[in-house]
């Protein structure tokens, strides 16, 4: 689950595309970021207000209104065309969470907790890359990944409470409407992100926001508590960082190549970091981490994400 | 960066600090547009008396910070360095001097971006307030030179025999976690946001090429270095370093405190060397000792600071004065007695009283002295000195040394220079 509620996706009502949007025949990203351009100013508070309206929004939205209440920043065809590509991304990461997924609950449903745990870590890589995005959307991110007291317990459903299950009683037992929950929340997500818009500044902002994820929280090994899996979330988080990184590192370059060279080493100097904790095909524990190891792959994530943080500079225009 | 400014307007903590002291509080300042900045009424009224001393020079012959007449707070942080090329090293101490520089002005810590699409250069804690009289002094650990055997950066030739790492000392029980370090920066001010925006700013500039090794806050200093000082108290509740090397007296600094031409290697002249050690004071059991107990263990009357025996703070230290029965007014276990014992070994003394919470095992107060000593070579003066203490000290029933640091101090950046400059150069 998201630590904290900075992100906001600039695009008012990303979300649930009415059909007759064409952008889902591809194509459309540079019409739409002209348009975006002319949008005018929008506020910080604007744009946080826009977070809690989305539903609203989408339920009587066109995708004319829409796209008029998205932020005017970076509306070179360049910049276009990094948000069209991390789109894809986004859409092949929750494709892929999606039949990751229903692997791994439907060992949960047959009642097979070994091959429940050792797809445990990895079915969450996908949703990991991407989380700051599926945040954004409605509430999958309590459904589908709330550690238990994120909310009441009653509503406590997704990935963390199967996780205790497998962990903490060793059992699938009482968990099958939980994984036919979770199977839902994931399939409905894979159909919003479909038609999915995103800014430039969603990139930048997004890139940025899953390290904090790393730096605010999961180092602690609050994520997964019950399985220890946390390296896999960590390296999905730096990956998905990355990938939206990759997207506007032309543009970095272009306006400050010492900065894109920094931010390039600071990837490198994590990957290092994380390399030495590689087992087969995954991780080791997270148990097996010390204090000093946990604080060297802080540091080194710090260390990545201060010269990160000044990648909006591109949006300036 | 682009660099847009819409007015080209450099935001200067102290201007602003004028501009809302001339309007009053409240004020909705337009810098780059769209701050509103408030201010510190302390701060203020503490500048408006005597606007001019606020300001410390950062640069000069010396570093500031040491000769500085001391300062109310304390933040002091050792860093270790993570790059292993000694051009990025270099370009590090140049942006610590030019953002150095510019603090100790009560400007920001770098140009004022008001980019909506990035964080701000300067974290803004500091924006309003006074300079504080801000002084930041820089230094490098032996493991800067030579860690592990391996000789870093090709320096390890230059590192100073002062430098050598103090032998063990008896009592010692020290946490290497808060101990050493490549790097230190001491911030010292009179506002405690300023010193911590100070070591804060510092460490974002370095982020990628050092860490945080430890760090420290002090509140309080425990020692006078100017002549228009008065001696605080410790929490002991006590005047400790009344005979405190003071900066006024540039003989007994020359002698005692910078290092000569001809001491060391060349680099090193006009600098100082410091040593840090973090003294936990037992508190509670501190507090269960008698009043004549705690005056024959510090060897003065606790609420006069006068030596045993005698009726002012000032009066010269007697130490063949004894009793109606022959026996030593001041103890021969007495720290007095045992702190001047040689002239040889005197030291510039620049603590701070710290307390870190409670400590959870035992549920005492983590509380006591961060120790700061400055001289012109530590194994001829704090070593010998505080051997003769750990050995015999009344007090060390009261106290753990649980941290201990040495840092080479360089002299002073010159204008358009930086601070550790004489150390990259040529021999």
């Amino acid at each position: 689950m998201l630590v904290g509620a900075l992100f906001a996706l600039a695009v008012a009502g990303c979300g649930q595309p009415p059909p007759s949007n064409d952008s889902q025949s591809g194509g459309g990203g540079n019409g739409v970021a002209s348009e975006e351009a002319t949008g005018g100013e929008t506020t910080a508070e604007e744009t946080a207000a826009e977070e809690t309206t989305t539903e609203e929004t989408t339920a009587e939205g066109t995708v004319s209104e829409e796209t008029t209440g998205a932020v005017a920043v970076g509306g070179s065809p360049e910049l276009a065309a990094a948000a069209d590509g991390y789109e894809e991304y986004v859409v092949e990461q929750v494709t892929l969470l999606e039949e990751r997924t229903e692997r791994f609950t439907d060992s949960v449903i047959s009642g097979d907790v070994d091959e429940a745990k050792r797809l445990f870590g990895p079915t969450r890589e996908p949703w990991e890359r991407i989380e700051p995005i599926a945040a954004a959307l409605g509430d999958y991110d309590p459904n589908i990944d709330a550690r238990e007291g994120d909310v009441p317990d009653d509503e406590w459903r997704g990935f963390h409470r199967i996780e205790k299950a497998l962990w903490v009683e060793n059992t699938t037992e009482g968990q099958e409407e939980y994984a036919r929950q979770l199977m839902e929340d994931v399939s409905n997500l894979r159909e919003e992100v479909e038609g999915l818009e995103l800014a430039p500044e969603d990139l930048v902002t997004g890139s940025v926001e899953l390290l904090n994820e790393v730096s605010a929280g999961k180092i602690t090994g609050e994520e997964d508590r019950y399985s220890h899996t946390d390296l896999y979330d960590i390296n999905a988080n730096v990956e998905g960082s990355e990938a939206a990184f990759e997207e506007l590192k032309p543009e970095v370059a272009g306006e400050d190549l010492s900065l894109a060279n920094e931010v390039e080493e600071g990837f490198d100097g994590v990957h290092e970091e994380l390399d030495q904790y590689r087992k087969g095909d995954g991780w080791v524990s997270y148990e097996k981490l010390n204090e000093a190891d946990r604080r060297a792959l802080s540091q080194k994530v710090d260390a990545l994400a201060e010269p990160l943080s000044r990648v909006g500079q591109v949006l300036e225009g | 960066m682009s660099g847009k400014k819409p007015d080209g307007r450099k935001l200067s903590r102290r201007d602003l600090f004028r501009v809302t002291g001339a309007a009053g509080a409240g004020l909705a300042l337009g810098a780059g547009g769209h701050a509103a900045l408030g201010r510190t009424a302390g701060a203020q009224d503490r500048a408006a008396a005597d606007p001019a001393p606020q300001i410390v020079d950062f640069h000069g012959v010396h570093q500031a910070g040491i000769a500085t007449a001391q300062q109310e707070h304390l933040h002091f942080a050792a860093l270790d360095l993570v790059t292993e090329e000694v051009s990025e090293v270099r370009d590090l101490l140049r942006a610590w001097t030019e953002a150095a520089a510019r603090m100790t002005r009560g400007e920001t810590a770098g140009e004022e971006n008001s980019s909506q699409f990035m964080p701000p250069d300067d974290t803004g804690e500091a924006l309003g307030l006074s300079p504080a009289r801000l002084t930041l002094t820089f230094g490098f650990g032996p493991s800067f030179f030579e860690k592990d055997g391996e000789d870093r950066f090709g320096l390890a030739d230059r590192r100073p025999e002062a430098l050598a790492p103090p032998p063990p000392l008896t009592g010692d029980v020290l946490d290497e976690g808060r101990s050493d370090g490549d790097l230190c920066v001491q911030a010292c001010a009179d506002d405690p946001q300023v010193a911590f925006h100070a070591v804060r700013n510092l460490v974002r500039i370095s982020r990628g090429l050092a860490v945080v090794r430890w760090s420290q806050l002090g509140f309080g200093r425990t020692a006078s270095t100017s002549k228009a000082q008065t001696t605080p108290r410790n929490l002991m509740g006590v005047k400790d370093g009344t005979n405190n090397i003071k900066a006024e007296n540039e003989d007994l600094m020359d002698r005692f405190v910078w290092v000569p031409e001809g001491d060391g290697p060349s680099w090193m002249a006009g600098g100082t060397y410091l040593v840090a050690r973090r003294i936990r004071m037992l508190i509670e059991v501190w507090d269960r000792v008698s009043l004549g107990e705690q005056e024959a263990s510090i060897g003065r009357h606790k609420y006069s600071g006068a030596p045993i025996g005698k009726e002012d703070e000032f009066d010269p230290v007697d130490l063949e004065a004894k009793d109606g029965n022959g026996e030593p007014l001041i103890a021969p276990d007495a720290h007095v007695r045992l702190a001047r014992q040689s002239e040889e070994e005197k030291i510039l003394r620049r603590g701070y009283s710290f307390t870190d919470g409670f400590d959870a095992e035992r549920g005492q107060l983590d509380a006591g002295l961060f120790f700061i000593s400055f001289q012109r070579d530590p194994h001829k003066q704090f070593v010998p000195l505080q051997e003769r203490l750990a050995a015999n000290d009344r007090l060390n029933e009261y106290i753990r040394h649980t941290a201990s640091a040495l840092f080479a101090c360089p002299p002073g950046a010159r204008q358009g220079g930086y601070v550790g400059e004489t150390l990259f150069a040529s021999p």
